[in-house]
């Protein structure tokens, strides 16, 4: 009986996985889960940046020593925004299609507005990381800052010479249109996963009466803790932190 | 009271619709929402016109045949009712009430408000059953199960395949449906026995059909004349990975 489960043979079992809407969910949860921990070391790291120059500079130098640990984690990050998306835009195409003569009145009860908008969340924030990797990770010269992110430089306390990440961050965020672009972009992403997680554990099945309220708090409370966590950045350096190191 | 209804008139499922008004005159604040359609088919049949067509069969909110979405709502916005079990007297006297059928692809038209939901038949017959090999019956009370279990199962249980949580979601996902026979049925050492297979096919005649996925905003629960919950859903998603993971690579 298992191996033809469902009328279909053990081989096909993957192609089956990926065709079927439940499979499809899976990945969706999992790849989001996925990028929701690298979202969240990655605010672990940022935070250092109230530790001082001399901490956030060593933490970011210490990174790019790692470069192969680096490759891993891009690589995934590249095959779980892939697959994110890519499934993002089949499932959307699906669900549209499952309604081609919408109602003249249309309610939704019970729907959030994070959780109707969950696609045009999605890709506001694959935007905003567009533009975020070329502005710090590929150290595009921004013109609005005036400043060759490139040429930053700084000496650690062992005496070597690296990217003046502190400095970056500072001139970057002393932009009123770039913190203010950064904080709608982080806003986003937490309105995207105060749904978003809540719907992965849904998704992978891991939730029932017992935990449900359990997990919508945690979802919503996970949401909160990243957004203030990404905007306390900009809103101390627009508060006047950091400014003695553009001088 | 008085009420003004505008409904949703096809002739046939190739035909365009389009929304018709009607006026129901001296209805009853006790009449439910089909007996004043009843009423007004009456007043239309009398005038030479075609009456309304719409589903329904026992009108006591067990069989899910009723099938309208009021105003937006499947089933109107009072919650746990059925269109049948809906009373006048929540509207108010001079209303305007919009009536349409389910809107989803695997539901067509076939005339006014009356949808052909023989895509939930397909779902059933790839595995909503039990198989029984005949013989003596078994005594009902041979196999224990734990009421924890049947509670559970009974939730489920309640479905009356309506259609409303497909109607009412964004996405036109009947997951609510087969995540309530999956439940139901996996959750009873009678079911257990082809839960697997159960899910595996009940999911695949989903897909098949044309029902879109569940993108997990509650609609189907808040609808649901029966108070059925997503957790349900949860369930099977469970299900459906034991399941992929038993056939990969147990045997
Ligand atoms: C850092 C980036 C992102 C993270 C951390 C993230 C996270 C998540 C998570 C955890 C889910 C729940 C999975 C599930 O429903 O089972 C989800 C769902 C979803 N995401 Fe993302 N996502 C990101 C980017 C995107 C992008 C760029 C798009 C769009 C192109 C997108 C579109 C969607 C859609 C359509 C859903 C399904 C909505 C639903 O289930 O209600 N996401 N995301
Ligand atoms: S007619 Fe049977 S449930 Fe409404």
């Amino acid at each position: 009986m298992l191996r033809k489960a469902g009328g279909i043979e053990a081989m096909k079992l993957l192609p089956q996985f990926f065709h079927s809407s439940l499979g499809k969910k899976y990945i969706m949860a999992i790849t989001g889960l996925g990028m929701l921990a690298f979202v969240a070391v990655h605010l672990t790291g940022n935070l250092q940046i109230f530790l001082g120059p001399e901490v956030l500079d060593a933490y970011a130098h210490g990174l790019h020593r790692a470069e192969e640990l680096l490759w891993v984690i891009r690589v995934c990050l590249l095959v779980f925004i892939g697959l994110h998306i890519s499934m993002a835009v089949v499932l959307t195409l699906g669900n549209r299609a499952a309604r081609p003569i919408p109602y003249e009145r249309s309610r939704l009860p019970g729907a959030s507005h994070a959780a109707r908008t969950m696609i045009w969340s999605g890709s506001m924030v694959a935007v905003f990381v567009a533009y975020h990797l070329l502005h710090h990770s590929a150290k595009a010269q921004v013109s609005l800052t005036g400043h060759d992110f490139a040429t930053f430089q700084t000496t650690l306390a062992d005496g070597t010479t690296c990217h003046d990440v502190f400095r970056m961050v500072v001139a970057g965020f002393s932009q009123p249109v770039v913190s203010v672009f950064y904080i709608v972009g982080v806003g986003l992403l937490c309105h995207h996963l105060s749904h978003g997680i809540e719907a992965a554990f849904q998704s992978l099945g891991l939730r029932n009466r017992v935990w449900d309220a359990a997990v919508r708090k945690l979802a919503s409370g996970a949401a909160w803790l990243l957004f203030v966590g990404y905007a306390s950045i900009p809103v101390a350096v627009a508060c006047g932190y950091g400014r003695e190191a553009l001088n | 009271m008085h009420l003004s209804l505008r409904v949703w008139r096809q002739k046939s499922a190739s035909a365009f619709g389009r929304f018709e008004t009607y006026e129901a005159r001296n209805v009853s604040a006790d009449m439910s929402l089909l007996e004043m359609l009843d009423e007004v088919n009456e007043d239309l049949i009398a005038s030479g016109g075609e009456p309304i067509a719409f589903d329904s069969d026992c009108r006591e909110g067990i069989c899910g045949a009723c099938s309208v979405v009021i105003d937006g709502v499947p089933h109107g916005s009072r919650h746990g009712t059925t269109a049948c079990q809906l009373h006048l007297r929540h509207f108010k006297d001079g209303d305007t009430i919009t009536l349409e059928p389910w809107r989803a692809r695997p539901f067509p038209v076939i005339k006014d408000l009356v949808v052909d939901r023989h895509a939930f038949d397909r779902i059933i017959q790839a595995g909503g059953y039990v198989s029984v090999k005949t013989g003596g019956a078994p005594d009902g009370n041979a196999i224990p199960i734990p009421k924890t279990d049947v509670d559970r199962a009974m939730d489920a249980a309640v479905c009356i395949g309506c259609g409303a949580c497909v109607a009412a979601c964004k996405n036109a996902s009947a997951m609510l449906f087969v995540a309530s026979k999956v439940s139901h049925l996996s959750l009873l050492p009678q079911g257990r026995v082809e839960r697997e297979r159960r899910v595996l096919a009940m999911v695949r005649a989903m897909d098949d059909a044309g029902f879109g996925a569940c993108t997990v905003t509650g609609s189907c629960e808040a609808v649901c004349p029966k108070n059925i919950r997503i957790d349900v859903i949860a369930r099977m998603n469970r299900e459906y990975g034991r399941a992929l993971l038993k056939a990969g690579f147990v045997e």
